[in-house]
């Protein structure tokens, strides 16, 4: 059998692969068959049959096995009923005719079956304008109805499946998208019909109500305003929506993001963002993006506390001052200091961070990356590069996720990997307490607390099974966290896992390499630009005269205290963190939603972000005024995003060939989604901004080998609290979204039932829990994955927590009230 | 030219000034006096309400969609049955026409689901400031008809105005 057919579709001939369906072979020749049901990511279901049309096949002569011929042609014979373009395959010969009569009747008259139970409240609905239904009912709609109105379908609107989503009844027209999505995609199926016919519904199954990081995406998907958000809810109608690129910030996928706004009267006449949509990029999100960067996407940045002038400290209060004297006294400081020190976060640009290391290595000063999870040197080294695609895995390669519970750190890693298993990739999950990923995966290997790099070592032992699953891999990919590690523990975990990486040779190659599960969106620029976290920063703080703080909230987080003798902290911020209120200079930054910039994913690609409203207050981008800052020190830095990135690209090897032109290249992708023909995508952003770039390998030859140790180990008769990462937590970015405060709840530890009871904890208790000088009272979870001596403190729920420590729990007495 | 034509001329142009003194005047006092419009004039707009004092405006933006001049600007927000403003979910939390910027064609009109907004018969319209051109919702609602003392927002019983769009009927009856 041939791997590619030819086929006629509306008189244009198309070659392609066999296995194809004859509404994607349409496609490839601009023939779009109405469709609602068939999604390319969901496959077909033929619920729906709008894609009904003509199908002929050559007739094949039984004695030669060749088609018979008339006039020279063969001679085709049409089905007597049409067929759904949805399900049937395509093959040699085959003519279609999707605007013939028989088969334009057959699409109206579904249409028009279809609009008998639509309630037809267009202009209230959400979707109106970018709607699949209203699309094809202009499209190939009958003018007129035949149906009964006194039979029109009434049922319940506005039902909130969870505080997230909406389902209109009336509206749904049961294609059975959102419900395949949840099954098939995002793996969780926590929505499905029930009941038949008319009656059936969509109901949610899960407490909470529709209980998924990725339900979101049923509203894109969702063919018509059956599915809305409770975020955008009448924010706006579609057409009136400007709509700029940009990258999710919520974490290290970075996912490709449309970004909607519009100028509004309850904003007191600013643009402000109305909602984050997914942008298509095939190679990093597919068309996903998860709860948490559509529901707290940019939310922050609308805070009340925003910074808006810079300040400094007079007498113990805040003083606005102009610019230029915030310049002077931040450069002066800077110059006068021993040997000031730079402390950065992954919040910050690649632009932001090269002119900081400009400005630093002007004045000899340190550099220091704030964050608490370490290794992005060796990522730096044997991390993916340039040609690399979750997706090209499959049948014959090999992932290991350590350490991580990645669907709550990186929900689209954890879908793509997932759908990698399912193409057959072998799927290892190494972790300490069960995690979602491990139903997809081929081996779990559990290992105790603290044993984390003794695992990973015994693996790359010749003998090992797994070692020999990597020797024999065409590719392997580890992403590796830092649950229950430091950032000691984790840079021991990345080193063993560079070790088994590279003595089975996948490194240097697309898709093999390294992936650090980082907590901020840049996390793996800092690194590859040649910032590095520190181990004790309160040393740094007692030392040094001067510390420029650029993103990051070392004091609300506890990872310093402030003593009466403390640097000078100049602090460059978004928000009026614990950090700002000790601050003597602050200086406001704009935020990503307000400039350009680019952030390097944890898969290294190189990626932009465009300017979606007008900066807040006199706020300015960071890049900017580190170089206003080196202008007053006579050094000359770049302040256009553009030639930073030229300039970085001339000077970081791993750059070298990235400019903002080359990650704002396109290519076709597939499926083809765009917003002139919604039947695929819903409301899915077509990517015409940049597909990113990534990094190329770095050339080295030997790497540092594995040292450190592990997290610490749990005592006999004590508990040990390992910090885990949670995907709604208490971080400003996340807090700030009103919608999602439910979901954040308040701090809960968990820990096993045989280790409450001995302990005499109930399920429920209210616990407070004190853990190096910190306290804060938490919930009590009773969980049986979780091993018995520990107890799971979340990070960034209130009780600062980056290593793993004992703590010392006590009951906390309910009051009596009434 | 001969000598008695300019008298002539002048006695001409005397007559039909003193004819006009028996002719009906063609002023109109205006302010004090107004002229009729025509049936079909186009004036200023007014929003309506049903006769329950609910709105009938449901904040869909289709006028402004519709209009070319972009006059019109709408934001929607959500009914509840405590606060409800008018049927169904959505109601408009803003609304406002730039009588500047518009051009009294009736677009709006036409384009309106619920046939809250018509051009009325109100051309008084003048302004010493450009912003006292852009009419809010307050000052385009009409006022409550009468028999009905219920103002928006209401209180209403949950469950009866659940339909945005009145309840629609077949167009061939
Ligand atoms: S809610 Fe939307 S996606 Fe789900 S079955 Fe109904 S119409 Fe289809
Ligand atoms: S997976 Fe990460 S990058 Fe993607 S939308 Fe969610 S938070 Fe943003
Ligand atoms: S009358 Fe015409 S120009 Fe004036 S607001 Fe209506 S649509 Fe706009
Ligand atoms: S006046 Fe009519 S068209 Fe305009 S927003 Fe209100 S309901 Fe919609
Ligand atoms: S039956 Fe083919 S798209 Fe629904």
């Amino acid at each position: 059998m041939t791997d590619r057919v030819t086929l006629t579709i509306d008189g244009k001939q198309v070659t392609v692969p066999a296995g194809m369906l004859v509404v994607d072979a349409a496609k490839k020749v601009a023939v779009h068959i109405p469709i609602f049901c068939y999604h390319p990511k969901l496959g077909s279901a033929a619920m729906c049959r709008q894609c009904l049309v003509e199908v002929g096949r050559p007739i094949i002569d039984h004695a030669t096995g060749h088609p018979e011929l008339e006039d020279g042609f063969p001679r085709i014979q049409f089905s007597a009923k049409l067929e759904t373009a949805c399900t049937t395959l395509v093959s040699e010969g085959m003519v279609v005719l999707t605007q013939s009569e028989r088969a334009r009747k057959g699409q109206k008259e579904v249409l028009e079956f279809l609009l008998t139970s639509h309630p037809l409240d267009c202009p209230i609905c959400d979707k109106g304008g970018e709607c699949p239904l209203q699309n094809l009912t202009m499209a190939h709609g009958p003018g007129k109805s035949r149906f009964l109105f006194d039979e029109k379908h009434h049922a319940e609107k506005q039902v909130p499946l969870g505080e997230l989503i909406f389902l209109d009844r009336e509206r749904c027209i049961q294609c059975g998208r959102c419900v395949r999505f949840q099954e098939n995609v995002a793996g969780e199926p926590v929505i499905g019909f029930y009941q038949r016919g008319r009656s059936m519904d969509i109901v949610s199954f899960s407490e909470p109500g529709f209980d998924s990081v990725f339900s979101g995406n049923t509203t894109d998907i969702c063919p018509v305003g059956a599915l809305t958000t409770a975020d955008f809810r009448f924010g706006a109608r579609p057409w009136e929506l400007m709509a700029a690129a940009s990258i999710c910030s919520q974490c290290a996928v970075g996912c490709n993001t449309t970004l909607n706004t519009r100028r509004e009267a309850r904003s007191d006449g600013q643009i402000v963002v109305k909602r984050v949509m997914p942008r298509q990029n095939e190679q990093v999100n597919e068309l996903w993006i998860c709860d948490k960067g559509r529901f707290a996407g940019y939310h922050y940045t609308e805070r009340d506390d925003r910074l808006l002038k810079p300040q400094v400290r007079r007498d113990d209060k805040f003083r606005s001052v102009s610019w230029d004297a915030a310049f002077l006294q931040a450069a002066e400081k800077l110059q006068d200091a021993e040997k000031p020190v730079f402390l950065v976060s992954g919040r910050l640009s690649n632009e932001d961070l090269f002119n900081l290391l400009q400005l630093a290595d002007g004045l000899g000063a340190e550099t220091l990356l704030y964050t608490n999870m370490g290794g992005g040197d060796l990522t730096g080294m044997v991390g993916l590069t340039s040609g690399s695609n979750l997706a090209d895995l499959g049948l014959g390669d090999v992932i290991l996720v350590v350490a991580s519970d990645l669907q709550e750190e990186a929900p689209l890693w954890w879908l793509r990997i997932k759908q990698a298993a399912e193409r057959g990739a072998m799927l290892i999950v190494v972790n300490p307490r069960e995690t979602k990923l491990e139903k997809h995966a081929d081996y779990v290997v559990r290992y105790a607390y603290g044993d984390e790099i003794k695992t990973i070592q015994d693996m790359n032992k010749a003998t090992h099974k797994i070692h020999k699953v990597f020797a024999k891999a065409a590719n392997a990919v580890i992403f590796y966290g830092s649950e229950g590690l430091g950032l000691e523990g984790s840079s021991g975990l990345a080193g063993a896992c560079t070790s088994l990486l590279v003595d089975t040779g996948h490194y240097a190659r697309p898709n093999n390499g390294l992936v650090g599960v980082w907590q901020r969106a840049n996390d793996q620029g800092a690194w590859e630009l040649g910032f590095r976290p520190v181990k004790d920063l309160q040393v740094i703080f007692d030392k040094s005269e001067v510390v420029y703080i650029v993103g990051a909230d070392p004091v609300g987080d506890g990872a310093v205290r402030l003593k009466k003798r403390k640097p000078f902290m100049i602090v460059q911020e978004l928000l009026s963190t614990d950090t700002v209120g000790h601050a003597d200079l602050v200086l406001p930054a704009r935020a990503f939603t307000e400039r350009e910039g680019t952030y390097t994913s944890g898969e290294r690609r190189v990626q932009r972000f465009y300017q979606a409203v007008p900066p807040r207050g006199e706020s300015r981008p960071d890049y900017e005024i580190v170089a206003e800052i080196a202008a007053r020190l006579d050094t000359a830095l770049e302040r256009e995003p553009g030639l930073v990135m030229d300039q970085l690209a001339e000077h970081i090897p791993a750059f070298g060939g990235i400019s903002y032109l080359k990650v704002s290249e396109v290519v076709e992708q597939w499926p083809v989604i765009n917003r002139s023909e919604l039947f695929y995508g819903g409301a899915v952003y077509e990517n015409t901004q940049g597909l990113g770039m990534q990094l190329r390998p770095a050339p080295v030859t030997s790497f540092p080998v594995s040292k450190g140790k592990g997290g610490l180990r749990p005592k006999e008769g004590l508990l040990l609290a390992v910090p885990v990462n949670k995907l709604y937590d208490q971080g400003l970015t996340v807090l700030s979204a009103p919608l999602l405060r439910e979901r954040i709840g308040e701090l809960k530890v968990c820990m096993n039932p045989d280790e409450a009871d001995r302990l005499g904890f109930e399920n429920g208790a209210r616990l407070r829990i004190g853990l190096n000088g910190n306290n804060a009272k938490a919930l009590l979870v009773v969980d049986p994955t979780v091993p018995s001596g520990i107890l799971l403190v979340p990070r960034s729920m209130g009780l600062p927590i980056f290593e793993a420590g004992m703590p010392v729990l006590s009951k906390v007495r309910k009051k009596v009230t009434g | 030219m001969r000598f008695g034509e300019p008298v002539l001329e002048l006695v001409r142009g005397m007559w039909i000034t003193f004819k006009s003194i028996f002719e009906r005047p063609v002023t109109v006092q205006y302010p004090e006096e107004k002229r009729p419009v025509r049936p079909r004039f186009r004036g200023r707009h007014v929003l309506h309400r049903y006769e329950n004092g609910l709105e009938k405006c449901i904040g869909c933006s289709l006028c402004s969609a519709a209009c070319p001049s972009d006059a019109i600007f709408v934001e929607a927000a959500e009914n509840t049955d405590e606060a409800r403003y008018s049927p169904g979910e959505r109601y408009a939390s803003t609304y406002e026409i730039n009588m500047l910027r518009c051009i009294y064609c009736g677009f709006c009109e036409d384009a309106c689901p619920t046939e809250a907004i018509t051009l009325g018969d109100n051309y008084e319209l003048t302004f010493t400031d450009r912003r006292d051109a852009i009419y809010d919702k307050d000052m385009l609602i009409e006022p409550l008809p009468a028999g009905s003392d219920e103002l928006t927002p209401q209180k209403v019983k949950p469950g009866v105005h659940t339909r945005a769009v009145p309840e629609m009927k077949n167009p061939d009856d």
